[in-house]
């Protein structure tokens, strides 16, 4: 038999493999370290769960060519302003709930999860909400019973899922701060709900009568 | 040994006696996969249909729980079925095993009866330790995380000790390497915290880190242990393409799970590091069809057992297209931007889970049948043969059904939800009421009877082939089977 060729020798593989899954590895662990630092509540990326006393708006980026949470003037969550710790209990409550009511098994959060229902990345500037001045409480209200809330037109409702006040608010404590996560553009040319000073005219409607009818 | 074609445990060594439980769970949780599919499927069409009872959260949920706990059953009988063939001694502390394969049949029975009856808690940790934690495809709640753990400890220790005890392989110390990642990622997907993008960071680590890297590496061995067993393909040749797929796999695959870190709140340096990494994902796919395929043309397609080198073929193909070139189409960026949560995704879950993981099970499902049954003829001409063929068929007819639906239905969603509405509320439903995706998701049913057809045929033929042969097994030339 002839010579074995180095490069077909099982030898040679099982070293290649051994050093390219190590330093793959290696490299992975030092990119988690920075990444879980910028990702830790209270970072520009990820703002604190106090970030839910302030408006969250959703605006072009000229410099890095997509749209970024932008952090306005105070708006306090249901009218009353949180200590940071008040409002990471809330923000906590409302992360429990969407995990205990399944809500990533029919949406998607941050684009991950299940199809069966519009993602809620940025459901907090979902103009089908109507105006700002209303968002909170319709919000509540189909939380905690959506089902008899005109959803579409292909016949598609969320279930009643028994869903308390406490944790409805929560929930939606959860989901104002989620807006406020830096996402790098997703989703893409989104466009909030108008959340000038200005009060909206009078045509503005709770989700409720306001959301989508297709054809 | 028992008479040839007679399903008889004497036939089979401790291993392949354990095995063959595993096995038969598999296939039940495959069954119970594809009826939720099913169910959820027909909500998709009609809304009302379960409203209320089992509702699409519970369906979606019960279809890939099923899938995930199917296809670990399957890879952990295929290893209890390898290992004395592999190792050359008996199963080490096999009675650990048998107590753990009951008490983990019994934990998923348990998690299965509380995710239909109870469903979903109040927003407190207690329904995340008790009923569901509500986290894609590891909804499990704590209590079974942890026995998940223990369970593959125990499993981990019968293979580790055994290929230590008697002869380490190739192929055996690939896996045993390979194990101790899967069961290590495990624990990164098991505490709470509030914080969603913290929570998807570590959530991806188990889930990109097992079924784009240690999952493929897996079924890599399988491969190879497959390959020897159907054609006789040397020892040599398989443990050295075994490595260069493991290079390429890791290589490829580690640094690739920055393309699940695009839009999660991580920094922007994981669009260039993830998008490079993950579009290189494919090559060691190409190799295992290469290899595969080169070795199944070397041995001019002769093998011991043609289900299960057709299974083995279909594996190569289904990987390399499931994985390889749907995700490749929707990894960069540039494109994912648009496509990220549509049923694109959906798509190449589909094929990917179904090319690269439920071909390989089946494929060690015939192994196993035939050993089984003492060693039956399953080569050319085998009797009552249309079954498996038509199998295999109905199968693939009916994924491919579905996964072309449900890619129209993305390619629709990423152009009118995504890049022209805005993925707000109305361009969601804009979407979803268009008929390009009515129709996708209408020919994603019909895939889905098909599939389902196939199924019953799959689970009929594996009760009965080789129970009328009587011809023994072909053997292949004795020197291609060495070490």
């Amino acid at each position: 038999m002839a010579q074995e060729l180095w490069w077909a020798s099982p030898s040679f593989w099982r070293k290649t493999a051994i050093w390219v899954t190590g330093f793959s590895f290696v490299v992975l662990i030092f990119l988690t370290f920075d990444t879980v630092k910028q990702i830790t509540a209270g970072s520009p990326r990820v703002p604190a769960y106090s970030v839910i006393n302030q408006r969250i708006d959703y605006v072009f980026d000229e410099k890095r060519n997509f749209q970024v949470p932008v952090v306005g003037p105070e708006e306090p969550l249901f009218g009353q302003k949180l200590s940071e710790a008040e409002a990471a209990t809330l923000v906590n409550h409302g992360k429990l709930t969407t995990q205990a009511k399944n809500c990533m098994n029919c949406h998607t959060l941050l684009g991950n999860g299940s199809y069966y229902a519009p993602d809620l990345t940025k459901s907090w500037l979902d103009p089908s909400w109507g105006s700002k001045e209303v968002r909170e409480q319709s919000m509540v209200e189909f939380l905690m019973d959506p089902t008899d809330k005109l959803h579409n037109a292909v016949g598609r409702r969320m279930p009643n899922l028994g869903i308390t006040e406490a944790e409805a608010r929560a929930t939606v404590a959860f989901l104002k701060w989620m807006a406020s996560i830096d996402t790098n553009g997703f989703p893409a040319n989104f466009k909030p709900i108008d959340q000038a000073d200005a009060p909206e005219p009078a045509t503005a409607e709770p989700v409720a009568d306001a959301a989508p009818v297709q054809q | 040994m028992s008479a040839l074609g007679i399903l008889s445990n004497a036939n089979l060594n401790g291993g392949q006696k354990l095995a063959v439980k595993y096995f038969s769970v598999a296939v039940a949780l495959f069954g119970a996969q594809v009826l939720f599919g099913l169910l959820a499927g027909i909500q998709y069409l009609n809304p009302d249909f379960l409203f209320g009872i089992l509702d699409f959260s519970v369906n979606r949920m019960l279809h890939i729980n099923a899938m995930v706990v199917w296809l670990l059953f399957g890879f952990i009988g295929s290893v209890y079925w390898l290992l004395e063939d592999e190792s050359g001694v008996p199963v080490v502390g096999l009675w650990l095993g048998n107590l753990i394969f009951w008490i983990f049949t019994l934990a998923v029975v348990v998690v299965v009866l509380v995710y239909l009856l109870i469903q979903v808690g109040p927003g407190e940790l207690k329904s995340i330790w008790l009923i569901n934690e509500g986290r894609e495809y590891i909804e499990a709640p704590r209590w079974a995380d942890i026995g998940i753990v223990v369970c593959v400890l125990a499993f981990f220790y019968n293979v580790a000790a055994t290929f230590a005890k008697g002869r380490f392989t190739g192929v055996g110390g690939v896996l045993v390497l390979d194990l101790i990642a899967l069961a290590g990622l495990y624990l990164a997907g098991m505490w709470y915290t509030p914080n969603i993008s913290m929570d998807q960071h570590w959530w991806w680590w188990v889930i990109h880190l097992w079924v784009e890297a240690t999952w493929e590496v897996l079924v890599g061995c399988l491969m190879a242990y497959g390959l020897i067993k159907t054609m006789g393909v040397r020892r040599k040749i398989v443990e050295t393409w075994l490595y260069i797929e493991v290079a390429l796999m890791f290589g490829s695959g580690i640094l690739g799970l920055g393309h699940h870190y695009f839009w999660i709140g991580t920094p922007e340096y994981w669009f260039t590091i993830g998008g490079f990494f993950s579009a290189l994902e494919p090559i060691p796919l190409v190799a295992m069809v290469v290899h595969a395929v080169f070795d199944a043309g070397h041995h001019k397609l002769k093998s011991t057992n043609n289900p299960a080198l057709a299974w083995i073929i279909a594996q190569a193909f289904g990987n390399f297209f499931g994985a390889g070139v749907w995700g490749f189409m929707h990894t960069l960026p540039q494109i994912n931007l648009y496509t990220h949560g549509t049923q694109w995704t959906a798509s190449h879950g589909h094929l990917a889970f179904f090319g690269a993981y439920a071909t390989m099970v089946i494929a060690f499902l015939y192994i196993a049948i035939q050993r089984w049954r003492g060693g039956v003829y399953m080569s050319g001409n085998l009797v009552g043969a249309w079954k498996w063929k038509w199998a295999i068929f109905l199968l693939h007819l009916g994924m491919i059904t579905m996964v072309m639906g449900l890619l129209i239905a993305g390619y629709e969603q990423s152009q009118i939800e995504r890049a022209i509405g805005g993925s707000d509320w109305v361009a969601y439903f804009t979407a979803q009421a268009h008929r390009w995706f009515v129709q996708g998701m209408f020919w994603r049913q019909v895939g889905g009877w098909l599939f389902a057809a196939g199924f019953v045929l799959l689970a009929w033929d594996l009760m009965t082939i080789g129970k009328r042969e009587t011809r023994p097994a072909l053997q292949h030339p004795a020197a291609e089977t060495g070490a």
